[in-house]
């Protein structure tokens, strides 16, 4: 499904990301773990073609390196950003319209919405309301509903978790689970790795750029320099 | 009794034409935090270009109203495409470029039009042909012409269409959510280029139409009067709140009034000191006032950080 190798980004003179290389395969969930400013996020940017970058990216057996950001959701990957992006000054209700923004299927549109809201139903109740008056954790909700209107065949999901209580933390990742379920691929970036690690098939983990471990999740969660590393032990 | 019925009348005529030409400063400025200072210029150009062909068409026995009606919508596609070359060629260069940069650049494209409306209708004013019926109605010892009826419900019914527009269609919908945020908008699919075009195509076609009143009531037309103009407009988004819709029209409305007002009474209130000729000074002791105690202008909320 997604093949990147040897991907370069950089910030001006700063290389955040130098010679990175991972796989997704069709059905997977595969997370890429690391600390504050390993270049977890900047990959995915890379990705979803909002930094330029160097090497190679292939999604779906087509190169994307330099295809527009705005031509690849109707290809069917979709990021949720870091801070979940949410239009605050749009009704819910519109921001799940935007995420269907490239489709013109009006009654399969309206058939995803009723599963978006069957899956997310405090967003049914909200509907009318300003994205912006929602709790951080609703608001995660709705960039994940969003980006599932859609109809994404890869997700990218940047910290999902990302300033949430822990009891929002825990029905985010169910519901990621839940859309897994679904045959959505999804590659999830997260700094909470125990979580990120007991959902996820496989895992990478990123240091100062590059990728210095990749292994199955039960395997990284077992592995001792990752338990030293990342999960406080 | 009289008096202030009229000025009433007059204000709410200016005022509609304020409000047309500060929603497409409003607009430009919600999407790309720019402020088009050339706006003004596209008013006049679509003025002398509808004027153009209303001094062609006034002798050849059509009625009056058909003919300024033609006018105007030769008048709209002409500044549509001014609005867009003025994106393409001098803005979207400058779209990463420091703020003031595009800024400069607004007050030069400024400058090049109205010279360029200068070499091309020469510097004389031109008169608008008296082909438009002259009849009116008296209200409570004011006069109203059917011309400014006209204008009130034209403007009133275009700004009830922008609305529609913008709030009930795809389009308003992916315009306003890339001017909350166009990089989010663009993974959402939405060609952000195509947006900011479809803005300026919009906003020039309302200067276009403002044009056309604005000559059609004051009887004239010359190649500065965009500036004044657009002065006024811009000062009556920043009254509503720049970027804010609903504001440019109470702003545009509501500065009409002001002028038409204060310019009707200055001359009882300073005891003939000052007459009716500082009309101009209102508008922009109003856009010092906002500035200094409401910069966000009426209807501008401060947007909280987002989360």
């Amino acid at each position: 499904m997604l093949e990147v190798r040897d991907l370069h980004v950089s910030y001006g003179n700063i290389s955040a990301v130098k010679g990175v290389s991972f796989d997704v395969a069709a059905g997977e969930m595969v997370c890429l773990i690391g600390a504050n400013g390993a270049g977890k996020t900047t990959t995915l940017k890379a990705l979803a073609r909002l930094l330029p970058a160097q090497g190679a990216i292939h999604y779906r057996g087509h190169s994307i390196l330099h295809r527009p950001a705005h031509a690849l959701i109707g290809e069917g990957l979709t990021l949720v950003p870091e801070g979940r992006g949410v239009f605050a000054r749009l009704t819910v209700a519109e921001n799940l319209d935007m995420g269907a923004y490239c489709r013109r299927d009006r009654a399969e549109i309206a058939a995803d919405l009723d599963r978006v809201y069957g899956l997310l139903p405090r967003l049914k109740e909200r509907a009318d309301q300003l994205a912006g008056t929602l709790s951080g954790g609703e608001q995660q909700m709705l960039a994940i509903g969003r980006a599932l209107m859609s109809r994404p065949k890869l997700l990218l999901l940047d910290e999902p978790s990302m300033g949430l209580a822990p009891i929002m933390v825990q029905k985010v990742f169910e519901v990621i689970q839940s859309v897994a379920a679904q045959g959505v691929t999804i590659l999830l970036v997260e700094q909470n790795a125990r979580l990120a690690l007991s959902v996820a098939s496989r895992g990478y983990v990123m240091e100062s750029g590059t990728i210095t471990l990749s292994d199955t999740g039960p395997a990284l969660l077992a592995n001792p320099k990752v338990r030293e590393a990342y999960l406080g032990e | 009794m009289d008096t202030f019925i009229q000025q009433i009348i007059n204000g709410l005529v200016l005022g509609s034409i304020y409000a047309l030409v500060a929603l497409g400063y409003t607009m430009v400025y919600g999407i790309l935090g720019l402020i088009n200072f050339a706006h003004g210029e596209v008013v006049m150009i679509g003025a002398l270009t509808a004027l153009t062909v209303i001094k062609l068409l006034a002798d050849s026995g059509l009625p009056g109203t058909l003919v300024v009606l033609i006018g105007m919508l030769a008048a709209i596609p002409v500044c549509m495409a001014l609005g867009f070359t003025i994106e393409r060629v001098a803005y979207r260069p400058l779209r990463n470029a420091p703020r003031l940069a595009p800024l400069i650049t607004a007050i030069g494209v400024s400058i090049v039009l109205q010279q360029l409306a200068m070499i091309f209708w020469g510097r004389n004013y031109h008169a608008f042909p008296p082909i438009l019926p002259t009849t009116g109605r008296d209200i409570g010892g004011a006069h109203i012409t059917d011309l400014q009826i006209v204008i009130v419900l034209l403007a009133a019914a275009i700004m009830a269409g922008l609305m529609l527009l913008v709030n009930k269609t795809r389009l308003g919908r992916a315009m306003r959510a890339t001017a909350e945020n166009p990089q989010i908008a663009g993974l959402m699919g939405v060609n952000i280029n195509v947006i900011i075009s479809a803005t300026f195509l919009i906003g020039s076609a309302l200067a276009a139409v403002a044009g056309v009143m604005v000559s059609a009531n004051y009887s004239i037309a010359h190649y500065h009067m965009g500036f004044i103009l657009g002065l006024k407009a811009f000062t009556a988004a920043v009254l509503g709140g720049i970027g804010n819709l609903p504001g440019a029209m109470l702003g545009g409305v509501l500065l009409g009034l002001i002028e038409s007002l204060g310019a009707g009474y200055i001359g009882d209130l300073t005891g003939g000191f000052l007459g009716s000729h500082y009309q101009d000074v209102f508008a922009f002791f109003v856009l010092i006032l906002v500035l200094v105690f409401r910069p966000s202008g009426l209807m501008g909320e401060k947007v909280a950080e987002r989360a």
